[in-house]
C-alpha cells in the first residue's frame, strides 16, 4: 500500500469497488476521462506521483462500488498498458486483473491524418491496434494510415 | 453488408484471379446484357478522366444504365449535405455505388453506411484497387504470368498510391523489385516492413538506368503535384525522370512499360512507338476489369 512512513495512506483504501494501480502519472485524468469516472455517484479518489519500485512515480484511481467490464477497462490499455486492476470487496483484494490491448478501438483516439475522412464528416473513429515489441499503433480502419501513440 | 472492393487487401488471392479471368472472358466478348435491369451509380466528388468513363462505359456494356455526376459542385453537397446522407439516398436508388472523393477512408466509410456494394474509385492519396487489378490483368498479359516477375517502380514511391497497392498485391506472386526514386520519393518505411515480412526481395537507387535493362515490367509513375504540401519540394523533383527512346535498346525483349496514365514528361512521346509501350493498351484493359469487378459484386460471375 501506498504509505508515508507507515503513518497514513495518502489514498485511502475502500471497502467494495476498483482499483486501479501502476497508471502512468500523467495519464490519471485521461484514465478518468476514459472510463466516465467524473459523473460518478459514489467516492472516486486518486493519487498522483506516488512513490513505486516499479514506477519510480505512478498514479492511482480507487473507484468505490463501481465493476467495471472487461471492455471497458481494456479502453485504458492504450495509456496505461502497465496498469493492474484490483477488484475489491470488504477491504480485501478478491481478484487481480491485468489489462489486454484490444484488437479495435473505437473513439478515444483521432485519425492523425488531416485527409482522413474522420476528420471531415461526424464519424466515430476506429482503429486496428497493431503491436510491434512495447510499442503500440492504430491504424485507422478508414483511411489505413498508422498513427502512433 | 454487401460485398464491396475498397482496398485491394479486401480481395484474396483467389478472387483475384477470379477477377482477371472474368475480365478476359470480357474482352473476348465486349458487349453483354445480363446487367440489363440494373441501375448503376457513378459519383465522382473529384475529377477523373480514365476512371470515370471506363466505370460508365463497363457498365453500359454489361447493359446497365449509369447514373451520377462528375464534379460535386452541381450537387447537394454544395449545400452542406454530409457523406453519410448523399450515400444513403443514392443507395436507395441503384444497385452498386462507384465512387471516387478527395478525403481518404471516405469509399470505406460509404461502404459501411450504403445497402449495396461499393467500388472505390479512388479515396484521395489512400486506395485506387481498380487501378491494380488493370495493373495485374496487364502483367499477366503482356508476361503470360504473375508468379515471379521482376517489376521495376519508378518515380513518386512515397506518396504513389497505385505503388503501394500493386506491390500490396503482387506479394501473393513471389516477385522481385527494384524502387527507383529520388530520395525525397523513396518508399515509406512500413511498405519495406511489409516486404520484409513476406520475405521479397528488393533493390533500391535513384538512377532510372541502374535496372533498366534487367526487368520485367517497368512501372513508371507521375510525379502528383497535387499530393504535395510544399511546392518547393515539388519543384525539386518534378522532371527527375525522363524515359526515352534511345534508353530501351539492351532491355529484356519481353519487357513492358506501364503508367497509371495521366503522363507528363516522364515518358517522352517517341517512347510510345516501340514495341515496350503499353500504357494505352493498360488503360483499355481498365474497361475489362472493370466489367469484371462490376460483375462479381453483382453476383453474376
Amino acid at each position: 500500500m501506498e504509505t508515508n512512513d507507515g503513518k497514513q495512506l495518502k489514498v485511502s483504501a475502500i471497502k467494495n469497488g476498483t482499483v486501479l494501480d501502476h497508471i502512468p502519472s500523467c495519464q490519471v485524468f485521461k484514465v478518468i476521462d476514459i472510463l466516465g469516472l467524473s459523473g460518478s455517484e459514489h467516492p472516486v479518489t486518486f493519487g498522483v506521483n506516488l512513490d513505486s519500485k516499479s514506477m519510480g512515480r505512478k498514479g492511482i484511481i480507487k473507484i468505490s462500488e463501481r465493476f467495471f467490464k472487461d471492455d471497458e477497462l481494456n479502453k485504458i490499455a492504450l495509456i496505461a498498458p502497465n496498469a493492474s486492476v484490483n477488484i475489491i470487496r470488504d477491504f480485501k483484494v478478491v481478484e487481480k486483473k491485468l489489462l489486454t490491448i484490444p484488437e479495435t478501438i473505437c473513439g478515444i483516439v483521432k485519425c492523425i491524418n488531416p485527409m482522413c475522412v474522420t476528420n471531415h464528416e461526424d464519424i466515430p473513429t476506429r482503429f486496428r491496434t497493431i503491436v510491434k515489441g512495447s510499442e503500440i499503433q492504430l491504424q485507422c480502419v478508414y483511411c489505413e494510415k498508422i498513427t502512433d501513440l | 453488408m454487401p460485398k464491396s472492393l475498397i482496398s485491394i487487401q479486401d480481395f484474396t488471392k483467389e478472387e483475384i484471379l477470379h477477377i482477371l479471368d472474368v475480365a478476359e472472358e470480357m474482352e473476348h466478348n465486349k458487349s453483354q446484357t445480363f446487367l440489363s435491369d440494373k441501375v448503376v451509380a457513378c459519383i465522382f466528388f473529384e475529377p477523373s478522366t480514365r476512371t470515370r468513363l471506363s466505370f460508365e462505359t463497363a457498365a453500359n456494356r454489361l447493359g446497365a444504365r449509369v447514373i451520377g455526376f462528375s464534379d460535386a459542385a452541381n450537387t447537394s453537397i454544395r449545400k452542406g449535405e454530409s457523406l453519410k446522407d448523399t450515400i444513403k439516398m443514392v443507395s436507395n436508388y441503384v444497385d452498386l455505388i462507384v465512387m471516387r472523393h478527395p478525403l481518404e477512408g471516405s469509399a470505406r466509410y460509404a461502404s459501411e453506411v450504403a445497402s449495396v456494394p461499393v467500388i472505390n474509385a479512388g479515396d484521395g492519396a489512400n486506395q485506387h484497387p481498380t487501378q491494380t487489378l488493370l495493373d495485374l490483368y496487364t502483367i499477366r498479359q503482356t508476361q503470360g504470368r504473375l508468379d515471379h516477375i521482376n517489376i521495376n517502380m519508378v518515380g513518386d514511391l512515397k506518396y504513389g498510391r497505385t505503388v503501394h497497392s500493386l506491390l500490396q498485391a503482387m506479394s501473393h506472386f513471389s516477385p522481385e523489385f527494384e524502387f527507383t526514386a529520388p530520395d525525397e520519393l523513396k518508399l515509406p518505411q512500413e511498405y519495406r516492413d511489409f516486404m520484409d515480412s513476406k520475405g521479397i526481395p528488393y533493390k533500391e537507387t535513384a538512377d532510372l538506368r541502374e535496372y533498366l535493362d534487367s526487368t520485367d515490367i517497368l512501372y513508371m509513375t507521375r510525379i502528383q503535384q497535387e499530393r504535395f504540401t510544399d511546392p518547393v519540394e515539388y519543384e525539386k523533383v518534378k522532371n527527375v525522370y525522363s524515359l526515352n527512346a534511345s534508353m530501351l535498346s539492351g532491355v529484356r525483349p519481353n519487357m513492358k512499360i506501364l503508367h497509371p496514365l495521366p503522363r507528363l514528361q516522364e515518358i517522352a512521346t517517341d517512347v510510345d512507338e516501340t514495341p515496350y509501350a503499353w500504357y494505352f493498351k493498360q488503360a483499355e484493359n481498365g474497361m475489362y476489369v472493370r466489367m469484371a469487378i462490376i460483375s462479381y459484386l453483382l453476383g453474376k460471375r
